[in-house]
């Protein structure tokens, strides 16, 4: 149970950690500007705010946590905090409890479900022992799918964090892939909490309304977000994966960037299955090795002069095949840490394929403008630069009349007009998109550079202590077999 | 919160599905092969359900003996002959008797493929070197069959039924998939022959053997001619069958406790010992299956660096460490199939020939025992009786003495065995852990240095 505690406030202080906008990398991150602000960036990262220090005195709802701000893996000298509307620096959020519950569907029938409970509290600047008010309510995955599908939509120039996986995938002989295994809803209470400190602490999202009342407003959200009407802003076309788009002049860093997040899903899952495998060798080698304690301890009845040096190597035997336990526990922490950033590939891919579609639109409306203007002029002079069928029928059966021809060049010219505008608009909005869309990326970047390195780093810590628990548990069963 | 409340210990494992991809999975199936103890006899297990360990499968009876892993032999079979010198033979092998009292020194190695019109066979070249007085040189070279072994076994125990005999490695392998001369087998083999003969060489009574000096001395044909006098091997079977026999009949009535002791004793050990053995040819099953999926663990770090910047030295580090704790796994692997494995088999073996010398002294005492009886039942010649019963009473006294000593003399040697095994298995892992603490620390010192590094630059101007 330590390890998986410990695991949560690690996460949990990784990302607090860097909400001071100075990560272990030591480069300021550049905050998502969001599309109406690009010139103010450089004045916030002046700003002068002092970190808020969180009281670990104060009673805390559940579990024990380290100080928030940010101290546990960033030890240098704190810069000027640029975050200071952020919504994580205000609130304290866990996802606590999880509570297996029973209820009916939309079809009346009967389900199963789990139930895990979110806690916030305001944070109290500066002032010692004060401790305010927690606030909690329940939500279930199905809702914080809802919220992220509207986030999605909301934002599609964000990278948008992911969710923890729905299913348990990536298992090996020992982990369950029951939605209700208690290991595996203890992962997925982590991951949820992670998911909400990461929007919390997103310069833009963290000021979403939708998202604060997810937070705090028990009852009728679920029709607050359908009343914002997000799922007709919704394009199916961003679904469909696999369809591609002819687009003819695509901003290249998107196209490289989706090459990009291929590669580290692609990567990431191998990864995670191999991990799978080899955790599932691992816990072989160990558990077998309980044998031994138990046939010598049998063993060591009928000996006289060895029996006590077999009865005790037997108890190290036990205590090395039980020593697995733990170490895969918090390798599956790791695992977790690692599929996050599988999932985010996809949240990658979701921003350039709107981007794709974004300039897909752009170029389709600028070539049906050239097209119009083309059969305007066509019109006006009398004269077919292109083939089209009217032109060949009208030629083969009489000319129209010329009222009519003025009808159409009225309605073409109209039509020009508005094409014009829309073009204009369509062109700024890309641009916009392109520029903040990028803006957040690079501060993604930065995120997963450190996180994934930290994560690689608590890798190897992991490796460390379980190969001194493994030279201790020898030494000690060396000892005692020399004194058989 | 609920997840704290959990207790430690997983619900019971369900039997191997596809996921392992081994035959012989987890099961917990073989409850029946493992002896019953009674739940507070030995001691009460310290940690975790039952449920944690993982039981071995009826399927490891039939577990072919010796791993067959061809690409983790060491020294292939059929390698050119190396002198061994006596130095390196007296620490290839522990025994009790002081080095230097040691006055004859054997080695088994050169296994060469014969082919004749009828069968092919592998002999091994066996070389004596000896300082003693009755040996006519200093120095022999012969060349010796399976079959040949066989013989010299069936001798000594002719000779002597209730000495402790070393074992033989197996005539063949049960379970098909070894070939019976794969260069595993023929070096596993030829290992067995070689410590069969050095442990004849150590036994006191058995070193100054007859047929023993015949097998170390003799040309081929010599001992051909020499095989076949004597009483012929059938006639030899049939005295332990009979052996086995009577003591299936229902025991010997006056069995002296010391011999019941022993017999008892036996019977556990024997179990106990196969169970070690395919304890040890488990774990080691399962370190090799570890070491193919580690193989490709580390690549793919290495695959992913390419597509990354700022990661790549980490997941370089990563994959580099990986690759070394691969390799020491393969070390590890390599230790246990050179020292405990041979060794635990060894002993299996052992606890069978035990069980053996056991019946035969049994044999032996009933033969007194019938006759006896037969005094008792028939008044008339009691004065022939007296004279046999009287030979037959010095035979089981015999008998008995030698038993005696040589158990007594096994018993030490087999407690100096194991514990330089099992204490060669502990050193095994310890080297492994300490290699893969050592990778993995230097890479986290880079790592650390990175940072602050970093850091650095990132003050100045």
């Amino acid at each position: 149970m330590y390890a998986i505690i410990a695991r949560a406030v690690h996460f949990r202080s990784r990302i607090q950690g860097c909400l001071s906008s100075k990560g272990p990398g030591g480069r300021p991150a550049l905050n998502g500007l969001g599309a109406p602000e690009p010139a103010s960036a450089p004045a916030r990262r002046e700003a002068a705010e002092p970190l808020i220090p969180m009281e670990s005195s104060e009673a805390e709802p559940s579990e024990s946590r380290p100080e928030e701000d940010g101290a546990a893996p960033c030890s240098e000298p704190q810069p000027p905090d640029t975050m200071e509307d952020c919504l994580a620096k205000k609130m304290e959020i866990t996802v606590s409890e999880a509570e297996k519950r029973t209820g009916r569907n939309a079809m009346n029938m009967q389900e199963t479900y789990t139930a895990y409970l979110i806690e916030t509290r305001a944070v109290e600047s500066q002032n010692e022992g004060q401790c305010s008010p927690v606030d909690s309510l329940w939500r279930r995955y199905s809702e914080f799918e809802l919220l992220r599908n509207y986030l999605l939509v909301t934002y599609p120039h964000i990278v948008v964090p992911p969710l923890p996986e729905k299913r348990a995938d990536f298992v090996w002989h020992k982990l369950s892939a029951d939605n209700m295994d208690p290991d595996f809803v203890e992962r997925r209470r982590i991951g949820l909490e992670n998911f909400l400190l990461r929007v919390a602490s997103h310069p833009v999202l963290c000021q979403d309304k939708i998202f604060y009342s997810f937070l705090t407003q028990e009852g009728g959200w679920k029709e607050m977000v359908n009343e914002t009407g997000f799922q007709l802003k919704a394009d199916s076309r961003l679904k469909a994966l696999n369809a591609t788009f002819r687009v003819k002049n695509p901003d290249k860093r998107f196209t490289e960037l989706k090459h990009y997040s291929d590669e580290l899903q692609s990567v990431i899952s191998h990864l995670l299955r191999v991990r799978a495998r080899v955790a599932d060798r691992l816990y072989g080698v160990y558990k077998v090795h309980g044998n031994y304690g138990r046939v010598f301890s049998e063993w060591s009845a009928i000996e006289k002069e060895m029996g006590d040096g077999l009865q005790s190597a037997g108890h190290h035997m036990d205590v090395y095949a039980a020593s697995i336990d733990d170490i895969l526990e918090e390798e599956e922490h790791y695992a977790d840490q690692l599929k996050e950033y599988l999932f985010y590939a996809e949240a990658l891919r979701a921003v350039c394929r709107k981007h794709e579609l974004m300039q897909y639109d752009l170029e389709m409306a600028a070539q049906d403008l050239t097209s119009k203007k083309q059969q305007c002029e066509e019109l006006a002079t009398g004269t077919m630069r292109t083939f089209s069928l009217k032109g060949m029928t009208s030629k083969l059966f009489g000319q129209e009349t010329p009222e009519q021809r003025e009808a159409k060049i009225k309605v073409l010219e109209e039509q020009i007009q508005e094409g014009e505008e829309q073009l204009k608009s369509k062109n700024l909005e890309g641009r916009d998109f392109v520029k903040s869309a990028w803006a957040d990326i690079e501060r993604f970047k930065e995120q997963k550079n450190r996180d994934l390195k930290e994560a690689l780093i608590s890798y190897a810590v992991m490796q460390i202590s379980m190969c001194k628990k493994g030279i201790q548990v020898w030494t000690n069963a060396k000892e005692c077999f020399s004194k058989m | 919160m609920e997840a704290e409340g959990r207790v430690p210990g997983p619900p019971p494992l369900p039997p191997a599905g596809g996921g392992s991809g081994s035959g012989s999975g987890i099961g917990i199936g073989a409850g029946a092969e493992l002896p019953a103890s009674p739940p507070g006899a030995a001691r009460v297990p310290l940690l975790g359900a039952p449920a944690e360990v993982l039981e071995l499968d009826d399927e490891e009876d039939d577990l072919e003996v010796f791993s067959k892993d061809t690409s983790l032999a060491e020294a292939n079979s059929f390698s050119p002959s190396v002198t061994i010198s006596p130095s390196s033979m007296i620490n290839q092998y522990k025994f009790e008797d002081e080095p230097e009292l040691r006055d004859l020194f054997i080695t088994v190695d050169d296994p060469e493929s014969h082919i004749t019109a009828i069968e092919t066979f592998i002999t091994y070249r066996v070389i004596t070197k000896t300082s003693r007085g009755e040996f006519d040189s200093c120095e022999y070279e012969v060349r010796r069959r399976y079959q040949d072994f066989l013989w010299l076994k069936s001798k000594l125990e002719e000779a002597h039924p209730t000495l402790i005999i070393p074992p033989l490695p197996e005539k063949f392998i049960m379970k098909g998939m070894v070939e019976r001369f794969s260069d595993e087998f023929i070096e596993t083999r030829r290992k067995a022959l070689h410590k069969f003969l050095n442990r004849i060489a150590d036994h006191p009574t058995l070193t100054f053997n007859e047929d023993f000096k015949i097998f170390l001395t003799a040309q081929a044909w010599e001992l051909s001619s020499h095989k076949k006098q004597g009483p012929g091997l059938l006639s030899r079977m049939g005295q332990t069958v009979r052996a086995v026999a009577s003591s299936v009949r229902g025991g010997v009535k006056n069995r002296p406790e010391m011999f019941t002791e022993m017999n008892d004793y036996m019977e556990t050990f024997s179990q106990k010992i196969n169970v070690l053995d395919k304890i040890a040819h488990r774990i080691y099953k399962e370190e090799r299956e570890y070491f193919n999926e580690m193989k490709e663990y580390g690549p793919i770090h290495t695959l992913w660096s390419a597509s990354e910047e700022d990661i790549a030295d980490s997941l370089k580090g990563v994959a580099s460490c990986i690759d070394k704790c691969c390799k020491a796994t393969e070390k590890r692997m390599a230790g246990l199939s050179e020292n405990l494995l041979p060794i635990l088999h060894e002993y299996v073996l052992y606890s069978e020939i035990l069980m053996g010398v056991l019946k035969r002294r049994d044999h032996i005492q009933s033969e007194l025992d019938s006759k006896i009886d037969a005094l008792a039942n028939k008044k008339a010649d009691k004065d022939l009786f007296s004279e046999e019963i009287g030979k037959l009473e010095d035979k089981v006294e015999c008998a008995n003495n030698a038993l005696k000593a040589d158990w007594d003399r096994w018993k030490q040697n087999m407690q100096c065995d194991m514990r330089s095994a099992f204490g060669n298995m502990a050193d095994n892992n310890l080297h492994y852990y300490e290699e893969c603490l050592a990778t993995w620390e230097s890479f986290l010192a880079s790592q650390t240095v990175d940072r602050h590094g970093e850091e650095d630059s990132e003050d100045r101007p």
